[in-house]
């Protein structure tokens, strides 16, 4: 608004400050568009890495490919096949998707109902409970991995579906619970007071009223928490251990790493597969991933 | 198996898995609804909560309270050792380096990342592109921490002299007319190669959380400011920070918390070799490699201990927003 009030003058004076000001913000820009290149040239490298054949990755820097930009002949989808059928990520593909889905959906069901009974129904404890809550927020991960892996082996868990998506679900409900209790709690009490004079149970207010209400959040919750299932190694080492048909692209890739550390036709393009999905769920919800970030930045 | 198959069994275990738990729901629902009215209000709320709390305690507070008493036992928990695990954790050589390493990323990515956060998101507010210089920082967010490793494996990649460099920071250093460095082998930079990397993923979530706070501060104030003739670095340093302290804590408290639980970067990128353990890492290591359940346990107390004083915090500050609700 400004500038434009600016350039109806005329003045020189005006001139003068205006051309002073774009010299003092060039600092501001130069450094910003500097930061936003240096944050986004791994990446970029990894990308273009992956579509190069194998032997030229591994004659020349990637950015060699600036030459002669344009020319398409050096770029080549040999690596994603190679990575996806014979180094088994297509399989760990699908592994990733089975573990997600469920491990997503389920604590949202649970912490769903846990946060409308902690925001709108009365029982002793609630506080002292929901205070627990809270403090498990931040208690780290490391803390239950061996108790948990013991009873796995003893009631046979281990290396299974079910026992990653109940972990899962344990760790993230803390996040949930605490999320979705803010934004329920916050809807408005006459709504949910003229729900139950109309005579709607408790079930009824829950499914009509709360849930399609609380979308928003839920859907910042979902994001959040399929990003972190998606990406997670450590519970998936643990629980799943070394069993390669239930392994997820996080410990392909890993597994990867380990075994064909230098070859890094395969490692770039299965990097860049285990990302694919992220990257999606990221630019086309960033905004409820961001919202997650803001409600939920005492997770730990 | 054929792929068809394959995706078909991915189906069906996803239908199981989700299904299973609104049938226990509705399930629930409908025993309670065959309770007498005065029944029914006091115990709906606890067949609401009974799923989540039952997975709090199976997977958070029991396990917890076990690992406590286990770090008091030997590797395979069998006797009673008292303080044992403690001193090996508190004395051992390669615990001192993983604890020196786990400050110095404390230190490092927290001030850095926290640091290039604050300044981005107080220059970013001055721009019209910020949308996208943020969504660019921010990218690193949604990547996994092991894909994030091998991104930086190759920036970091090491050729001996002679050989084309691919990677980065090689071709870089090369071009220049230096020998390349071997960026994760060298123990006076490895730690510092890796803390990079933590720094590149978290600048963008503070970057977000602070850019919110920034935006929330009153506009008038800062004109008034201005009319009054303050300058923009007086402007940050009196206002801008002042009105975002409580955020401000709320960043550090997190990085701090993800910077102590970081382990998957260690593991991809070097192993914990060359000097390099954290803690993290390091009960991993006695858990899965010794089979040391007894240290593996006291590492994860310590780790405990650490975040306790960021939980009481917590704490006490959501009692506070509920009094003030």
């Amino acid at each position: 608004m400004k500038s434009k009030r600016r350039r109806k003058s005329n003045s020189v004076k005006h001139l003068s400050h205006q051309l002073r000001n774009a010299f003092n913000s060039l600092p501001v820009h130069l450094s910003l568009i500097v930061i936003s290149l240096i944050w986004t040239l791994p990446t970029v490298g990894l990308l273009i890495s992956s579509l190069r054949p194998k032997n030229d990755l591994l004659e020349s820097g990637w950015w060699m490919v600036f030459q002669h930009p344009f020319d398409f002949t050096q770029y080549q989808l040999g690596n994603y096949i190679d990575v996806l059928t014979a180094e088994g990520m297509g399989q760990a593909f699908l592994n990733s998707f089975t573990i997600a889905i469920p491990a997503t959906v389920i604590p949202i069901a649970i912490a769903t109902f846990a946060a409308y009974a902690f925001s709108w129904m009365r029982f002793p404890g609630r506080q002292v409970l929901f205070i627990l809550v809270v403090a498990l927020l931040v208690v780290p991960l490391q803390m239950t991995l061996i108790p948990v892996l013991r009873s796995y082996n003893h009631f046979g868990l281990s290396g299974s579906f079910l026992g990653v998506w109940l972990a899962h679900t344990g760790y993230g409900m803390p996040l949930g619970i605490y999320l979705l209790r803010n934004y329920i709690g916050s809807l408005p009490k006459d709504l949910i007071e003229a729900a139950a004079v109309d005579g709607a149970s408790h079930l009824t207010t829950f499914t009509r009223l709360i849930v399609p209400l609380s979308l928003p959040a839920i859907a910042s919750f979902a994001v959040f928490q399929f990003l972190w299932v998606w990406n997670d190694l450590l519970v998936a080492l643990v629980y799943l251990g070394g069993t390669p048909d239930v392994a997820p692209l996080t410990m392909r890739l890993t597994t990867l790493v380990g075994s064909r550390g230098e070859a890094w036709h395969l490692l770039t393009a299965g990097a860049f597969v285990t990302m694919i999905v992220p990257l999606i769920v990221f630019f086309a919800l960033q905004r409820y991933f961001v919202r997650g970030i803001l409600a939920g930045s005492v997770k730990g | 198996m054929s792929v068809f198959n394959k995706i078909l069994s991915v189906i069906i275990a996803v239908i199981i898995g989700c299904g299973g738990v609104l049938g226990i729901f509705y399930a629930m629902n409908y025993l309670a609804n065959t309770l007498p009215h005065k029944w029914r209000s006091r115990i709906l709320p606890w067949i609401y909560l009974a799923p989540a709390l039952l997975v709090l305690t199976a997977y958070l507070i029991l396990p917890t309270l076990n690992t406590i008493y286990i770090s008091f036992l030997d590797r395979r928990s069998q006797n009673f050792v008292g303080l044992e695990n403690y001193q090996f954790a508190f004395t051992s050589e390669a615990m001192l380096v993983a604890f020196r390493n786990n400050l110095l990323w404390l230190v490092l990515v927290t001030g850095f990342s926290v640091g290039f956060g604050l300044i981005l998101a107080v220059l970013m507010d001055k721009v019209r592109y910020e949308p996208l210089a943020k969504s660019l920082i921010f990218l690193p967010m949604a990547i996994s921490f092991v894909g994030a490793s091998v991104i930086w494996r190759f920036v970091y990649a090491f050729r001996p002299a002679g050989a084309a460099q691919i990677g980065l920071l090689n071709g870089i250093v090369t071009s220049l007319g230096f020998e390349p460095v071997g960026w994760l082998v060298e123990r006076s930079i490895n730690n510092f190669a890796l803390i990079a990397i933590m720094i590149w993923l978290q600048t963008g979530f503070c970057l977000v959380l602070l850019s919110a706070a920034v935006k929330g501060i009153p506009k008038d104030i800062i004109e008034a400011a201005r009319m009054d003739g303050a300058s923009e670095v007086k402007i940050f340093w009196r206002i801008t920070i002042p009105m975002i302290r409580s955020t401000l804590a709320v960043v550090t408290t997190t990085v701090v918390i993800m910077v102590l639980k970081v382990f998957d970067i260690v593991f991809v990128m070097t192993a914990g070799n060359q000097g390099t353990e954290v803690i993290a890492s390091r009960m991993i290591k006695e858990m899965f490699n010794y089979r040391d359940y007894g240290r593996g346990s006291a590492i994860a107390v310590i780790l405990l201990l650490v975040i306790i004083p960021i939980m009481v915090v917590n704490i006490r500050r959501f009692r506070q927003q509920e009094a003030s609700r």
